[in-house]
């Protein structure tokens, strides 16, 4: 008996043990490093970490085994019924002009945008406590999230992962564009990765020389997608990302070279144990024959991908790989320039935004769009959330192009309710090709109560940024299947035909000074005010309750003095 | 009569042509002191602007002005210059009329006066006018009305303050008429328009009852009776006219829009009025109590007021139009317009008037001082809001000054005509009247 107990209950044991396993599903990780030497010099590094999990957050039971999965992030999901989290932490401003467009698109200062599943009820209500919670993992203040800067928008942000039905009044919206990004909030983000930053790229990201750049952002997109085809099975997608650009001049030296150590002060030793693929991208598709820079240690590995419009080829590090690594153990890329010459691609949609107008009552808000393309005009959507204190007068809207009139086609404007909420103005303008288009409206400023400033008042109150997402025609026909195996940098935007790429493009965030009260006077005002009024009350006061007599006058006490000296003096007597 | 008055009317709407077709229209159509969040024009074309977007106006914090506004100005929007100039027009037309409706009235009361001249000292006949001397009042107060620069900022700033002074006058005259169901009809158009004309309904019954010859005594049944019957046209036509108005929408958000926005003062923006920098600079914790206060002070002296002045009806709307446009929520310069376009029936009073040089130096130099002080704020940086706040107050002082001291002079005048001009002491030698 003691036998078969002995053989019988670990074998129960183990079986039920993978049974629990098997139901939590596959955990699958990639990591990866995009490099694109720009043409100023400078350096763009994206990172990207995927970890996908095919399980159900949603059921009754909760999942209380996590692998790969972060268990914070898991218990946000389910907790909100939350469908897609799209959060971004970014700073700097990206100048697309200069750099080309970015993988991934972000605003300055911090950015949220969630879809809720259908099943909630109060979405204001778990839009609060879902910016709380963020708050508190990212070590941010998303907690200044709140309805006068939230807003619904109905056409702009479409889910990027699998969709049913876009009700939009399950999407929420809300940019913090004041908001520093700093040591704090990279740290949290790091513990997020499976690997922490102990093995694996996460090891290059140190923040003393990540935020010495020109531009970084780090941003967590959380969705559901598709495994195959027809959608039979579909998991949990984590990306994390990381973009960083680094200035040339202000890393020291001026000689133009690049290397991992230079950018990051580190070098890769290992991959991370737990990522099925992990890989360096260089973007070489402007040197093929190694006639502007060099790449050293030289890679055999050659991959193509079809990415913003365009073809581009790329030097691939594996570092699965332990050839990768050669003989010091340790992978230093290093990228040294021969020429400067070479021609940057043009972006095809390009939008810069300014206030015009002077003085502290009135102004103009001005949104440029470009359109770059030859030929071809194509829509763009045009989201802009103002502030409720700059009231916007939308009978003064104008979209020019070229200098006439382009009505658009569909305008959605919400306007602000004071304390509230923002405005919101959605439009869908046609651009012409190879034009400029600028869109104006005129708001006028509004003076606060002394407690709704800032403490530094005179800075200024700032403006989100505007977005601009359109569908540009692609010279390259885009890949649209989705189950094959790509590059994580050029899959993260559902691409549904081949002729055209999703482009999001962020304006910068506006800078606006308000009239401000003098915030040393409250109680002189109220008395001042106060007397004012009893100057009123008291006259008519007066009038009503008094009436007019004759005055009977009684002789002053300076007369009686007078008198009084005089009859000592014997001089006549006052009257 | 008819002549000096078209001749009068032809100038002042010359010259409000004139300066619509300037470039100073735009201009003064900015000007706080001119335009309020409650009566702007741009906010009116914003409002049928949102319509046009298929967005109720009310669904925003920018259009506050009521739906009946929105219905006349969706036919007249192209004629807008004109309906101001017409409704300008209008005001002085009504306001001519209906002093000298008054003047008649004073005229048959001082003849009745002079029939009991025994009865009362003989001195102070002098106080008493002559028929001669009034006929160039009505003229006065039309002109004071229409070519007071207060009234043209006013039109050509296309404030729809211009439309509320009609109505206003409009009610003025019907009363002095004695028509009390036109008169109810016009006192809840422009109770409709603001809240605060409430308090002329004091006046208008004490008239009414007064040239009906219903003794204003709370004991008899004849005041209870003319009372309810005006309060039941009032609230009456009040009522038709909130249902209209919510017809044209079809909801009831144009009530917080409008009246709960002249109530709770959300919008703080700079106005001649002591409101804005008060509540911007109020502890949070006391706003709503100051709140309340404030309006209150507005509907308070009608009651004490109407005590002390019920043998003086007009003179009674007089005080309560001031009151009203010096102590509301969102004054402009064209209430001041209005009441000021009163004084001349007062005329006489000169030489009771104690403060009128100060006052109107102070006057004066304050509207000057507004548009300046408001540049070196606003556009050139250099001062601050204390120096805009400053005028306001200084502005509001000197109004309540000019106000109290009218009635200060009227009182007078009627001790006076019942004590005699000339008084004297019990010593003989001449006295000097106090209030006591």
């Amino acid at each position: 008996y003691i036998l078969y107990i002995l053989i019988y209950i670990p074998i129960f044991v183990f079986v039920l043990l993978r049974k629990l396993i098997k139901e939590e599903g596959e955990n699958d990780f990639q990591e990866e490093l995009v490099i694109r030497p720009l043409h100023s010099g400078d350096i763009y590094a994206s990172f990207q970490f995927r970890t996908l999990w095919e399980t159900d957050f949603m059921r009754e039971n909760k999942v209380s085994h996590y692998r790969l999965f972060p268990k914070s992030l898991g218990q946000v999901i389910s907790k909100f019924s939350v469908r897609e989290l799209h959060i971004s932490f970014t700073q700097g401003y990206w100048r697309t002009m200069q750099w080309g467009q970015p993988f991934l698109p972000s605003p300055p200062g911090a950015e949220l945008w969630v879809w809720f599943q259908d099943s909630v009820t109060d979405v204001d209500a778990a839009w609060k406590e879902l910016t709380n919670v963020l708050s508190g993992i990212f070590c941010a203040s998303l907690n200044f999230i709140d309805s006068t800067n939230t807003v619904q928008p109905s056409a702009s942000f479409k889910p990027l992962g699998i969709v049913n039905e876009t009700d939009h009044r399950f999407l929420r919206y809300a940019t913090l564009p004041r908001e520093i990004v700093c040591t704090e909030n990279l740290t949290p983000w790091k513990k997020l990765l499976p690997c922490g930053s102990k093995a694996g790229l996460a090891v290059l990201l140190k923040s003393e020389k990540l935020f010495h750049s020109s531009f970084f952002s780090q941003t967590v997109h959380i969705r559901p997608v598709c495994q195959d085809r027809e959608c039979k099975t579909t998991s949990w997608e984590l990306r994390q990302t990381l973009n960083v650009v680094f200035d040339l001049h202000t890393s020291g030296q001026g000689k133009r070279e690049w290397s991992l150590f230079k950018m990051f002060s580190r070098t890769l030793t290992e991959a991370c144990p737990l990522a099925s693929s992990s890989k360096i991208y260089i973007d070489v598709t402007d040197n093929p024959q190694e006639e502007y820079f060099e790449l050293s240690p030289a890679t055999p590995l050659l991959s193509q991908a079809v990415v913003l419009g365009d073809r581009r080829t790329f030097s691939v590090y594996d570092l699965t790989q332990q050839v990768t690594f050669g003989t010091v153990r340790s992978l230093n890329l290093l990228i040294r320039w021969k020429s400067t010459e070479g021609d940057m691609l043009r972006p095809l949609l390009h939008a810069e935004r300014y206030v015009a107008g002077y003085g502290l009552q009135t102004g103009e808000i001005h949104t440029v769009m470009y359109n770059n393309h030859p030929f071809r005009s194509f829509p763009v959507l045009l989201l802009d959330s103002v502030p409720w204190y700059l009231r916007l007068y939308i009978h003064t809207l104008t979209v020019t192009s070229k200098g006439k009139d382009n009505t658009p086609s569909y305008i959605h404007y919400q306007p602000s309710k004071d304390r509230m909420r923002p405005h919101l103005l959605e439009m869908l303008v046609q651009l012409p090709p190879h034009s400029v288009t600028e869109v104006t409206v005129q708001f006028e400023r509004a003076l606060l109560k002394w407690t709704e400033y800032t403490p530094d008042p005179n800075h200024g109150f700032y403006v989100g940024s505007s977005v601009i997402s359109a569908l540009v025609p692609s010279s390259v026909a885009m890949d649209t299947n989705i189950t094959q195996e790509q590059p994580l940098f050029s899959s993260f935007f559902p691409c549904k035909e081949e002729s055209s790429y999703f482009v999001r493009v962020y304006t910068e965030p506006l800078l606006v000074n308000l009239p401000t009260p003098d915030f040393s006077m409250p109680y002189n005002v109220i008395c001042l005010t106060c007397t004012v009024v009893a100057v009123g009350y008291g006259s008519l006061y007066n009038l009503l309750t008094r009436s007019f007599q004759i005055e009977e006058p009684n002789p002053r006490l300076a007369k009686k003095i007078a008198n009084f000296i005089r009859r000592i003096r014997g001089v006549p007597l006052l009257s | 009569m008819a002549a000096p008055l078209t001749l009068l009317l032809v100038v002042a709407v010359t010259i409000r042509a004139a300066l619509y077709r300037s470039s100073l229209a735009e201009v003064i159509a900015e000007r706080v002191e001119v335009v309020s969040p409650i009566t702007a024009w741009k906010r009116v074309i914003e409002g049928l602007a949102l319509l046009d977007l298929g967005v109720s106006p009310y669904s925003g914090d920018v259009f506050h002005e009521t739906p009946l506004v929105i219905y006349l100005f969706h036919f007249l929007v192209d004629y807008a210059e004109i309906t101001f100039m017409l409704a300008d027009v209008i005001s002085a037309i009504a306001l001519y009329l209906a002093v000298k409706e008054y003047n008649k009235q004073v005229v048959r009361k001082k003849q009745k006066f002079a029939l009991e001249a025994d009865r009362y000292p003989q001195d102070c006949l002098e106080l008493i006018r002559s028929p001669k001397e009034m006929l160039y009042i009505p003229l006065k107060v039309a002109m004071f009305y229409l070519l007071n620069p207060f009234t043209i900022l006013s039109c050509v700033a296309k404030s729809t303050c211009g439309l509320n002074n009609a109505v206003i006058s409009l009610f003025i005259l019907t009363t002095i008429k004695g028509n009390a169901l036109l008169s109810a009809v016009f006192l809840c158009l422009a109770t409709y328009q603001s809240i605060y004309p409430l308090t002329l309904c004091a006046p208008a019954m004490l008239y009414l009852m007064q040239r009906q010859y219903i003794p204003v005594n709370y004991r008899r049944a004849s005041f209870w009776w003319f009372v309810v019957q005006y309060l039941f046209m009032y609230l009456g036509s009040l009522f038709v006219l909130i249902c209209l108005s919510f017809f044209l929408l079809g909801s009831w958000d144009y009530l917080p829009s409008v009246y709960g926005f002249i109530l709770s003062v959300p919008d703080l923006t700079p106005n001649i009025g002591l409101f804005w920098y008060f509540f911007a600079e109020m502890f949070e914790h006391f706003r709503l109590f100051f709140l309340c206060v404030f309006q209150i002070n507005v509907f308070f002296y009608t009651v004490p007021l109407s005590i002390k002045l019920k043998d003086h009806p007009v003179f009674l709307m007089f005080m309560q139009l001031a009151v009203i446009s010096i102590f509301k929520s969102y004054p402009t310069v064209g209430d001041i317009a209005l009441y000021m376009a009163l004084l001349p029936v007062w005329s006489h009073l000169h030489r009771f008037l104690r403060n009128i040089f100060l006052v109107s130096c102070v006057l004066l130099a304050c509207s000057v001082l507004f548009p300046v002080l408001w540049h070196l704020w606003i556009y050139a940086g250099s001062a601050n809001s204390n120096f805009y706040y400053a005028i306001t107050l200084l502005f509001n002082v000197a109004q309540i000054l000019l106000v109290s001291d009218y009635f200060y002079a009227f009182l007078r005048r009627e001790h006076h005509l019942i004590h005699g001009l000339y008084l004297k002491k019990k010593d003989g030698s001449e006295a000097t009247l106090v209030l006591k």
